[in-house]
């Protein structure tokens, strides 16, 4: 197992102790009645093998990119664990990545973790050029040899499909595909073992969209790296992704093959999703 | 029909341990009912009361009319649809047995990538890749590499009479008969020891017909297990070794082999 969710929680607010009893998709809301506080994420688990392409779906508001970031680290659990391959105590046995310490989920973020988001900004350095931005993850992942760090960066910009010459060119110059074609070589130039993708390709046109999809899935079979892509779009989910996780309020919905997700739906609300696309 | 007489007839004491061992597929009692929140939560029975087994080298023909199931149950031994109640059982080489209807979804990915294929009975690829790449892909995904795996392809769709200017092109522009021919080409590729085909034949003219009745001939006596739909009784007596016929709610089912029909 390569990274296992065990009931994460995200309680915005106050909170008191029937948040997550009173929300979630049964009640059809995700603000507690009691307090007030908003339940992003309401005890979620899954879990994601080697080489496994996971997708989460569900509504704007679902709290699908809140769990992303509560897996990357990006913003930290009220409540559950979360354990990662190789994080281990000092018996050797699973450690909650929750309860370690910055250094070692710094280390888990900048080597074995990378995340893609929707907005390039988040994950690109805007001071720095593409090769930069590449090279400060390179870094981050323990390469210190210059010559190393260069020829790396230019094998993934070759792997990005963009033209070499263009390493020294600043984020800004580039069009929004080509930023998320950088953000795709960043996150991957540290050879992670997971890469979490928030919304890759929402807002490029029909035609950079594919092109993305087609890159990300062709460097996955190369690199055999695991996958968890947030979308909202079922067709991009479709076709990258093995198991789909749907979610609403907060809550797991329904977690399946994704083609039983999409042919043989279970919940209401999974097979209003599907019973929605175009 | 000659050939099984004589492989019956070969079929000493030593071989009866083995062909206790022979099992691939052993389908008990599965049902499957849809029920459709969003219609005021009616349902509608897909199928009920299957049971059937199927042998390494054996080919179950699924017979029954129209909408009585079939393509459903195909869909469920490949997990696409779950069934409620009975259970799917798969045998593994190792001899461990795996309930297709309740294992992990990890696992049904192991299965699908190695063991288990499904020849659908539309070909569903992305229009941007050719017919080469569309049947050389299984095998690539498998680690092997693209040079092996396009002569491998090149074969398969050679053999199935698509003629090589069309192996550049997505087949999606191809007609019918052509996309039905890529996808067995596809569906076929990667070695796998239970192959499921809906409608392999149903759109093609004889003698594409003739040649994919032959492919599945030589998947016989590599001893892989397959469960066919086929609407054609010539057809079903030439490549199944026993049908099932499927009908609709609690009516009896009949399981027959083919010699006993002949006889």
């Amino acid at each position: 197992m390569l990274l296992d969710v065990r009931n994460v929680s995200k309680i915005y607010g106050t909170s008191c102790d029937q948040c997550l009893s009173l929300t979630g998709v049964e009640h059809d809301r995700a603000i507690c009645p009691e307090c007030g506080s908003v339940v992003a994420v309401n005890s979620i688990s899954l879990s994601a093998r080697k080489n496994e392409i996971l997708g989460i779906v569900g509504e704007s508001g679902s709290g699908k990119s809140t769990l992303l970031q509560l897996i990357y680290q990006d913003i930290r659990a009220s409540s559950g664990e979360i354990f990662f391959q190789g994080v281990t105590d000092k018996n050797g046995q699973p450690s909650n990545i929750l309860h370690e310490p910055p250094s070692a989920v710094s280390r888990l973020r900048s080597k074995e973790m990378s995340m893609i988001y929707q907005n390039p900004r988040l994950g690109l350095n805007f001071l720095f050029s593409a090769g930069g931005n590449i090279a400060e993850r390179i870094i981050g992942a323990g390469e210190r040899r210059y010559d190393e760090i260069r020829s790396n960066a230019l094998d993934y910009i070759r792997r990005i499909e963009m033209e070499t010459s263009r390493i020294d060119d600043y984020p800004e110059e580039f069009s929004g595909g080509q930023q998320q074609r950088i953000q795709i070589a960043k996150a991957l130039s540290s050879s992670p073992q997971l890469l979490l993708l928030d919304e890759p390709t929402t807002g490029l046109d029909v035609s950079v969209q594919a092109k993305i999809l087609d890159l990300i899935k062709e460097l996955q079979q190369d690199m055999g790296f695991s996958m968890i892509i947030v979308s909202h779009d079922l067709g991009v989910i479709n076709h990258l992704t093995d198991i789909t996780v749907v979610m609403k309020h907060g809550t797991l919905v329904e977690y399946g093959l994704t083609d039983q997700i999409l042919e043989d739906p279970q919940h209401p609300y999974t097979q209003l999703l599907v019973s929605s696309i175009l | 029909m000659k050939k099984m007489k004589k492989r019956n007839m070969h079929a000493g004491p030593s071989l009866i341990r083995q062909s206790e061992n022979r099992m691939k597929l052993d389908v008990q009692n599965i049902g499957k009912t849809f029920t459709l929140h969003n219609r005021n939560s009616v349902q509608v029975c897909g199928f009920s009361n299957v049971s059937f087994s199927v042998n390494r080298g054996e080919m179950l023909a699924l017979t029954g009319p129209s909408g009585v199931g079939k393509s459903s149950i195909l869909k469920a031994i490949y997990r696409t649809y779950l069934t409620n109640p009975g259970s799917i059982l798969f045998h593994r080489t190792d001899g461990s047995v795996i309930n297709l209807a309740s294992c992990g979804e990890s696992q049904v990915l192991n299965l699908r990538r190695r063991e288990i294929g499904f020849v659908t009975q539309f070909l569903k690829v992305l229009p941007r890749i050719t017919a080469l790449q569309a049947v050389a892909s299984p095998l690539v995904e498998l680690g092997e590499t693209e040079q092996t795996s396009s002569l491998q392809a090149a074969y398969l769709l050679d053999l199935l009479g698509i003629r090589e200017e069309l192996f550049h092109i997505s087949p999606l522009t191809f007609s019918g008969g052509e996309q039905q021919r890529v996808n067995i080409a596809r569906g076929v590729i990667a070695p796998k020891e239970l192959l499921l085909l809906d409608e392999p034949t149903a759109s093609l003219d004889e003698k594409s017909s003739d040649r994919v009745l032959e492919l599945l001939m030589e998947l016989k006596k590599k001893d892989i297990a397959m469960i066919g739909i086929f609407h054609d009784k010539g057809k079903i007596e030439r490549v199944a070794d026993k049908t099932y016929n499927v009908q609709r709610e609690d009516s009896p089912v009949m399981t027959s082999s083919i010699q006993q029909e002949a006889a």
